[in-house]
């Protein structure tokens, strides 16, 4: 049987565990890409049905989680009960530096941990008392977010109001954002919120705040990389290299300064379009900023971006790409020396969020591996469109894919790696299939930039020839 | 640069390379907008003042790193000690994928549990549509024995109906009339997953027991409550029970779903409590609690059912191991066998060789209530002073309770016991009355890096460290694992303090 026969009727034998409404529902977020289409074949931000082990999370883990938790030197506060806030600490590791709980909050958490007469009375008042308490024991904070939980939606708070008082009362900015995870379908409507939140707390206004800001023609700023492992820094190296100057981090070690600056980048380079691209747009509507989607992961991409980043900037830009690139070219090379040998002709299976079902692609396609199946926890049509450019005819493809599915895909297509997330993490493991965590880099990284390619090709190889995968059967067991 | 294919830097190293500390200092002066490096230092001196303690203690409003987690986590975790059982939490769908998350990370396990993903029109028609297909798909995807629903608290802000929503569901035909399907509401505005623990496990007993008559037999029920360390803790009650000829039951046995082979098959269930058990276990004599704090709404059901209710905290250490096995043998009238004595003898001559290093030592010990009382009477035993004890989420009589068992020691004088507050609150105490060492969970850590306290890993969660949850923490042999989780600690820090050649280095002793 060929691939695409194989993949088609695998869906089929998926499909028939549902009930046949859900079956039905289900069927149009799997399919098999065929080359040549503008699409992946699946439809995607869509509700996820109730009861099948959706791995997705909510607006408030876009929000909170992705979107303003890496923003160092503000306190965002999970506003509501204390279990939200308690799972996203410091779980995401977008690394910074600062000196935590004096100018730097990004590895805390700050609850109003909602209790029942919040719920009955409402939580405003504790909200006013306790940006009053984060003030005097925080004195070096540059500003709030309130992270909105499911019951601020539902009890009928006015976080705006409270927000806009204190403002003025302490005179930094707080910014109250309304992901409560009831919203939408995922955590797309998350950063989509966050990213309003940004454009309204942030970028409205900010133009006084950048008094004295000293532009060059070579600012940009970098958009969508959480610096997971320390990503957004082996990106912007690289750019300061070629002789950029990365006016700020979004949001990554990033900080509320850096943001307030941006409307005075040349250029906005996007990592993450999914979780960031709306807030390009409206800096390109409202500032004239235009924004360019790059990919640093694996040799083979980083060079096109740097490529396409100097294309926009004059000759100095150019040669500084090139340079850049005849640096770290000799040291890429060796890592595919030494890894690919090990690698060639191996599968892999992704599913995770944001951008990376596609970006990292090209990666494994550096060191000679394939991509067998992809999707995404939350992805647009957008995303299954840009995915067209990476993936092969006959690649599986899963949007918003349920425990079951995946299971039983990789069961019978049996990929040499499987990366995810860390729900998923064991459950391959346990059937001696090598797995890496994609979201979180599995405590590694960073995989960006050429630094990180050769971290992310050791930690592959690590995790396919890792001598545990071949005892999984007891010798005695036929 | 820094990097190579030969030597591959990992984050711990690259980035300390002179390139990227240069990259760091200039994006800090040029773009951070921060605040001089002398104002920080100045602010981060004085949050460790006492002045800065009393204005931190003064917090009516604000909550900073709770040692917490909310219900519906404990009720999953109560769900999954069930033969066969899927937990499914009615509500909003990101909040299991961070309960499924959080587990994960501590015990390196699958953690399988579904949400009935409602969205806003379920907030505004309510939530009985999801509930009626959720339920039809978790059925034919995940075909489990039973299914134990609880809720987020998105579903109890609306106020949906459990009963009646699962009632409908049945007869509009989601899963067959006598599908066991207990439930429980798990509000997490109210207590903590010790809550949802005993809500759940509440709810998992009432289900099987409400409509049947006791006959009462001489078995006994265990219930161990929410535990980091179930998969040794379990194990170890089974041996012990066994060692002592017990007929007994454990209620949520979830010591193999969370320890699972790799053998090729992933096993979404595994172990647990057969349903008929816990059906039967309606006429055990008594029930035995591990832990008083979180399992107090299911004592006072065994007890309303004519069982008896025996309610330790957490014991660890001789006397509350003796006492904790003299109360099982008296209600089952069966003997304490030399075997266990035997393993007491052991504990003891273990305690006695290393006590020296214990006596006199500061303990700062915070996490769940019994837990923290269960470490403190052993240190207590050890001649060790438990200094600090606190639980985020001990309620007002764990603090009394917790207060009379330091003030009966005379290791005890002048320890506090602090009900109710967090880990920012902790920080002020360590910086203001200092001790020795620390014991809690993973986010003990950063008071380890802040304070310079060094933290000895006992708790959940655990995520930093590997298999610790693997072995027991209770009985003899339990205590034994902890006296030396802390002895290794204590010696681990007289090493690094003599280490300097030629300088601190006569004290650097091989033999302690
Ligand atoms: S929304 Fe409620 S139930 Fe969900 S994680 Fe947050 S506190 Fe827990
Ligand atoms: S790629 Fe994954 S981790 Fe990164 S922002 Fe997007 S969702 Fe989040």
């Amino acid at each position: 049987m060929d691939t695409k026969t194989r993949n088609k009727a695998l869906i089929e034998e998926v499909l028939s565990a549902y009930p046949e409404k859900s079956a039905k529902k289900r069927s149009k977020h799997l399919s098999v890409h065929e080359e040549g289409n503008s699409d992946c074949g699946v439809k995607s931000n869509i509700k996820s049905l109730p009861g099948v082990m959706t791995i997705r999370g909510c607006a408030y883990a876009g929000s909170k989680g992705v979107v303003w938790g890496p923003i160092k030197d503000m306190i965002h506060i999970s506003h509501g009960p204390v279990g939200c806030g308690q799972y996203s600490w410091a779980s995401r590791r977008n690394y910074f530096i600062g000196v935590t709980g004096v100018n730097a909050f990004g590895t805390m958490q700050f609850t109003s941990d909602f209790q029942e007469k919040d719920i009955v009375f409402g939580g405003d008042k504790k909200l006013d008392k306790l940006m009053d308490e984060v003030e005097t024991l925080f004195p070096l904070n540059n500003g709030l977010s309130v992270q909105s939980e499911c019951p601020i939606g539902l009890i009928g708070d006015d976080i705006e109001a409270v927000s806009k008082k204190k403002a003025k009362a302490i005179g930094k900015t707080i910014v109250p954002v309304r992901c409560e995870g009831f919203r939408g379908v995922s955590q797309s409507l998350g950063h989509h919120i966050a990213n309003d939140a940004v454009r309204d707390y942030v970028l409205e206004g900010s133009e006084g705040k950048t008094k004295g800001f000293e532009s060059t023609p070579y600012d940009v700023a970098v958009i969508g990389d959480y610096n997971i492992g320390g990503d957004a820094w082996a990106s912007r190296i690289l750019l300061e290299e070629m002789g950029l100057r990365v006016i700020a981090q979004w949001s990554g070690d990033g900080t509320l300064k850096e943001m307030e600056a941006t409307p005075k980048a040349k250029l906005n380079l996007i990592h993450c379009y999914r979780s960031m691209n709306y807030i390009s747009r409206y800096m390109e509507e409202k500032y004239n900023i235009p924004w360019l989607e790059y990919n640093f992961f694996g040799p083979t991409k980083i060079a096109e971006s740097l490529r396409a980043i100097a294309a926009q900037f004059d000759d100095k830009i150019k040669e500084g790409a090139e340079r850049v690139i005849a640096k770290y070219q000799p040291m890429a090379d060796a890592v595919i020396a030494k890894y690919k040998s090990r690698l060639e002709a191996k599968t892999v299976m992704l599913y995770v969020g944001g951008l990376r079902p596609r970006h990292v692609v090209g990666a494994y396609e550096d060191l000679g591996m394939e991509i067998v199946g992809t999707g995404y926890e939350f992805g647009h049509n957008d995303d299954y469109q840009r995915t067209t450019h990476y993936v092969k005819d006959s690649t599986l493809i899963y949007d918003d894919v349920t425990a079951y599915e995946l299971e039983k895909f990789v069961e019978t297509v049996k990929p040499d790696l499987v990366g995810s997330g860390i729900k998923e993490k064991y459950v391959f493991q346990k059937m001696g299939i090598p797995f890496r965590q994609m979201h979180s880099w599995d405590y590694s990284g960073p995989y960006h930039g050429y630094d990180g390619f050769a971290i992310f090709a050791r930690d592959m190889d690590m995790a396919i020839n890792s001598p545990v995968w071949s005892k999984t059967k007891a010798p005695w067991k036929k | 640069m820094s990097q190579s294919a030969e030597k591959v830097l990992d984050h711990m190293n690259l980035f300390r390379a002179p390139e990227y500390t240069e990259m760091f200092e200039s994006k800090k002066t040029c773009f951070e907008g921060g605040h001089p490096d002398i104002k920080v230092q100045e602010i981060a001196d004085w949050t460790k003042s006492m002045e800065y303690r009393e204005k931190n203690f003064a917090r009516e409003a604000l909550v900073i790193n709770p040692a917490k987690a909310c219900q519906p986590l404990g009720a999953i975790f109560a769900s999954v000690g069930f033969e066969g059982t899927l937990p499914f939490v009615h509500g909003s769908q990101g909040c299991v994928s961070y309960f499924r998350s959080h587990f994960s990370r501590h015990f390196k396990e699958p953690s399988s549990a579904v949400s009935s993903s409602m969205t806003e029109d379920a907030a505004v028609f309510g939530g009985l549509n999801n509930m009626v297909d959720g339920l039809a798909n978790s059925h034919s995807l995940y075909k489990p024995k039973m299914i134990a629903v609880s809720t987020t608290c998105m579903a109890e802000v609306i106020g949906d109906d459990l009963d009646s929503f699962i009632k409908t569901a049945k007869q509009k035909g989601s899963i067959p009339e006598e599908f066991d399907v207990p439930f429980a509401h798990t509000p997490s505005f109210v207590g903590s997953h010790i809550t949802g623990y005993d809500n759940m496990m509440k709810g998992v007993l009432t289900h099987f027991w409400e409509k049947a008559k006791r006959k009462e037999n001489k078995k006994i029920n265990f219930v161990g409550g929410f535990d980091g360390y179930t998969v040794g803790n379990l194990r170890e009650i089974k041996r012990m029970f066994d060692l002592m000829g017990l007929d007994y039951t454990i209620l949520g046995d979830n010591s193999d779903v969370f320890d699972t082979p790799t053998d090729g098959e992933f096993r979404m269930y595994d172990g647990g409590t057969k349903l008929e058990d816990a059906k039967a276990a309606l006429n055990a004599k008594g029930t035995v609690f591990m832990q008083q704090y979180g399992t107090e709404k299911t004592a006072e059901y065994v007890k309303s059912k004519g069982q008896e209710a025996l309610v330790f905290n957490h014991p660890v250490g001789v006397t509350a191991t003796d006492e904790f096995l003299m109360a099982i043998s008296k209600l089952t009238g069966k003997e304490i066998p030399d075997a266990l004595e035997k393993e007491r003898g052991r504990l003891l001559d273990a305690m006695a060789d290393s006590q020296a290093y214990f006596h006199g030592k500061r303990f700062a010990i915070y996490g769940d209530p019994s837990l923290c009382m269960g470490l403190t009477a052993f240190l207590l035993e050890m001649g060790a002073e438990p200094v600090h004890v606190l639980a985020t989420n001990g309620n007002k009589d764990w603090g009394v309770a917790m207060q009379a068992l330091l003030d009966a020691s005379p290791f005890g004088q002048g320890c506090k016991a602090w009900a109710g507050k967090d880990l920012w609150h902790m920080r002020s105490l360590l910086a203001t009355e200092p001790v020795d060492f620390l014991i809690g969970n993973t986010y003990g850590k950063f008071l380890e890096r802040d304070i310079g306290t060094p933290l000895i890993r006992i708790g959940f969660p655990v995520f930093d460290r590997h298999h610790h949850h693997r072995s027991p923490v209770w009985g003899y042999q339990g205590s034994l694992n902890v006296l030396v989780k802390i002895l290794d600690k204590i010696f681990d820090e007289m090493d690094k303090s003599t280490n300097v050649a030629g300088k601190t280095d006569y004290s650097y002793d091989i033999i302690r």
